[in-house]
């Protein structure tokens, strides 16, 4: 009788998500980037760790510790936390390990959609979505007569009209600090006009044309509508400036979407805080604007133990419906049973106005590291924007050659 | 000293030195000779949940063979040293075919992203240095004349910029100076311009990094003449005091070459330590404006996605004798008067 009473239990509770929690070794250490999202989904995966040994870094400067840490023999850390172009310089350098017989054995319950696949092999498992897009304060636009802005055009001539009323002096803000913020903004802006960033089929740079010198001019347009001291704005940056009533209309991660609309800071500003897609630019149908993935990947140079417990901890989060139903504010959750509300608009817009993802090239990250740094001057309006997309060209050029790309 | 006394004394640091600092200079060295290998790619398709593409990854089969019969990588000679990230050769000789004017030819050259780092971390260099040796003299000059109770509290306030981390110094200074700080909220008031912005200018950038770059290094000139004054023989000075000698008289002809080789030994660890300029930019977040040489370092191990390892390698290896063309004037002085001395 007691037997049958255990395996009816068995049959019972065995059958829920934690029946794969029951890990017995290995040790899990997890590299992650930091906002909520990620904190939740980490601690999700903990709740199974079992009697595994779990550590976890949360950084911003996750970008500068990756490669070192996973170049390690025995790598640091058994996971990390990776979006479209983290990945690329993982698997330049073969630091991942794919993960095709770990979903077989242990992924039950994350959906196909969410499999990073390269070259048929799965490489990575994603579990939420992220872009920029517009936030605008509907009390400002109501009192002057604006509709909620469509194209950067329309952004423009919208901060142009709340100036001149005198309400703000610097309507507009978007992360353009010198570095990875502003070339994220030019990719953005660049693909919105339809560029392509490399001769096709080849690491050719191909920026220096007349959609280059668009972009950099609508560029300079909003910087010049933005905060002056726009180069050292980051999205924390422009975060304050929302909340300090500052700014009217504002690009910036749909991620950041949660801290904007919690319960601190001025009510009134919270209240008006409204989200829509991504701007398009120029006319074209396709938002200027990225889509991103955050997914995990394992470690290569780690035990295939340590490999096993880091991904069951981890695939447990990433089929969670509880988890998803109980942050369901906190990100665009990829996985089963996400209802979107609210603050996912604007990615769930811009995945319908067919926003494209970043580009996941293995020379992209020289591109964007090259863009960061040699357009500024272009926005200081101490050259051309034909010289600065040249200088951009010949950078990444110089960049490409050292890493045997050209 | 015996010699060999003195080798047994040295030997110890000796070792160390080589382990800790000349051998990683050779490794960096080495490194800035040699650049990746030719990237084998091969075209794949990659899904993602946003829809499957045609794409390019690198091939890890073929590259893994190369790196492992290779692991340096390929040489590469100067080439990054010359390249245009660097010292940029080919592209100088180009400018001074095509430009007509020769100021045309400085705005081409100072757009090349090392001698824009340069001439930031020589400016720097050439303005920090001065007044740093001038303000510390002043400073232990005004501090040796007052009464010795109060001499204690003084010297630890003075000393305090030196104590303050140099990113803590300068995250400081930033918000005081962003247009909502105290710094900067009065000055717009001051000037009459509620638009005037300290970090969108470069100028006003230069000239904040390069007063902070005074604040930040004075003490330590400060530290090293007031110890210095407290070796100055008195009698001389009192003989003076009663030939009638104003007080600058007696600074400019006794203190002054009393404490001569020490004025110059905080040159040299000044100049050292402000070609190396480096905390300011980033607390200030001025990468836009001001880029020095020691930045271009970490922005091509840190900022890339890819790290650029033969880049970073050559860019430490010009710092390094950047440092000893700086420094060869004030130490073949030197080396000139040991051996008059003898």
């Amino acid at each position: 009788m007691k037997k049958i009473l255990i395996s009816l239990f068995f049959l019972l509770f065995g059958t829920s998500a934690y029946a794969d929690c029951n890990i017995k070794s290995g040790s899990i250490n997890i590299l992650a980037n930091d906002f909520p999202a990620l904190r939740t989904f980490v601690e999700t995966a903990k709740g199974c760790k079992g009697s595994a040994d779990f550590k976890v870094t949360h950084s911003s400067e996750h970008n500068k510790i990756a490669v070192p840490a996973l170049t390690a023999n025995p790598s640091e850390f058994s996971a990390r936390i990776a979006a479209n172009s983290s990945i690329v310089p993982l698997m330049n350098q073969d630091l991942i390990r794919p993960l095709d017989d770990l979903v077989n054995k242990y992924g039950k319950g994350i959906q196909d959609s969410q499999l990073i696949t390269i070259d048929g092999k799965i490489m990575a498992v994603a579990f939420m979505a992220n872009t920029q897009h517009l936030y605008y304060r509907e009390d400002v636009l109501k009192e002057l007569g604006i509709a909620i802005p469509k194209t950067y055009e329309e952004v423009v001539a919208a901060s142009e009209k709340i100036r001149a009323s005198g309400k703000m002096q610097y309507p507009y803000a978007a992360a353009y600090k010198a570095g990875w913020n502003l070339a994220e903004e030019f990719v953005n802006m660049y693909i919105g006009h339809g560029g392509e960033f490399f001769k096709s089929g080849s690491a050719q740079p191909s920026i220096n044309n007349a959609k280059g010198v668009a972009t950099l001019n609508m560029l300079k347009k909003l910087a010049g509508l933005s905060n002056p001291d726009y180069l050292t704005h980051d999205s924390e940056a422009i975060k304050v400036e929302w909340e300090s009533g500052n700014v009217a209309l504002m690009t910036l991660w749909a991620s950041r979407s949660g801290t904007l609309l919690d319960d601190d800071g001025d009510a009134k500003i919270t209240a008006a805080t409204k989200l829509t897609g991504p701007a398009t630019v120029a006319g074209g149908n396709i938002p200027a604007a990225t889509l991103w993935w955050d997914g995990f990947t394992l470690a290569k140079n780690r035990s295939d133990a340590d490999a096993e417990a880091t991904f069951r901890a981890l695939a447990h989060a990433a089929a969670n419906k509880k988890m998803v139903a109980d942050a369901a504010d906190q990100a665009v959750w990829l996985i089963e049973g996400f209802k979107p509300g609210p603050k996912s608009i604007g990615v769930i817009e811009a995945v319908k106005m067919k926003a494209k993802p970043y580009p996941m090239l293995p020379q992209m990250g020289l591109m964007h590291g090259a863009l960061g740094s040699e357009i500024v001057e272009f926005l200081q309006g101490k050259e051309s924007a034909e010289q600065a997309l040249k200088d951009v060209e010949a950078a990444y050029m110089s960049k490409a050659k050292e890493q045997g790309f050209l | 000293m015996p010699n060999k006394t003195f080798f047994w004394f040295f030997l110890p640091t000796g070792l160390a030195m080589i382990l800790f600092i000349g051998l990683p200079i050779i490794s960096t060295g080495i490194q800035s000779f040699y650049a990746q290998h030719d990237q084998v790619v091969k075209e794949v398709k990659k899904c993602d949940p946003f829809g499957c593409t045609v794409s390019i990854v690198v091939d890890q089969e073929k590259t893994s063979k190369i790196r492992d019969e290779k692991p340096l990588g390929k040489f590469n000679g100067f080439g990054t040293y010359i390249d245009r990230n660097h010292l940029a050769v080919d592209e100088i000789g180009k400018f001074w075919n095509e430009t007509n004017s020769f100021g045309e030819f400085v705005d081409q050259v100072t757009n090349l992203p090392f001698y824009k780092a340069l001439i930031f971390t020589l400016t720097y260099c050439l303005f920090v240095t001065p007044n740093v040796l001038l303000l510390g003299f002043i400073i232990a000059l005004s501090l040796n004349a007052v009464t010795r109770r109060i001499r204690g509290p003084l010297i630890f306030g003075t000393i305090l910029p030196m104590i303050v981390t140099p990113l803590v110094g300068s995250l400081v200074l930033f918000w005081m100076i962003d247009a909502e700080g105290i710094i900067g909220a009065n000055l717009q008031m001051l000037m009459d311009d509620p638009y005037l912005s300290l970090k969108s200018s470069k100028t006003l950038t230069w000239i904040t990094i390069i007063i902070y770059g005074i604040w930040h290094h004075s003490p330590f000139a400060f530290v090293v003449f007031y110890a210095a004054l407290q070796t100055v023989p008195q009698e001389p000075v009192e003989a003076a005091i009663i030939d009638g000698a104003s007080r600058w008289q007696r600074v400019r002809h006794i203190v002054l070459p009393h404490i001569y080789p020490v004025v110059t030994f905080v040159a040299l660890i000044s100049l050292m330590d402000n070609f190396r300029v480096f905390e300011p930019i980033i607390g200030f977040s001025a990468e836009g404006s001001a880029q020095s040489l020691s930045w271009l370092i970490y922005d091509n191990l840190v900022n890339e996605e890819v790290i650029l390892f033969g880049s970073a390698a050559a860019t430490s290896m010009m710092t390094i004798v950047g440092i000893a063309i700086l420094l060869a004037p004030v130490l073949i002085r030197t080396w000139k008067e040991f051996r008059t001395a003898r």
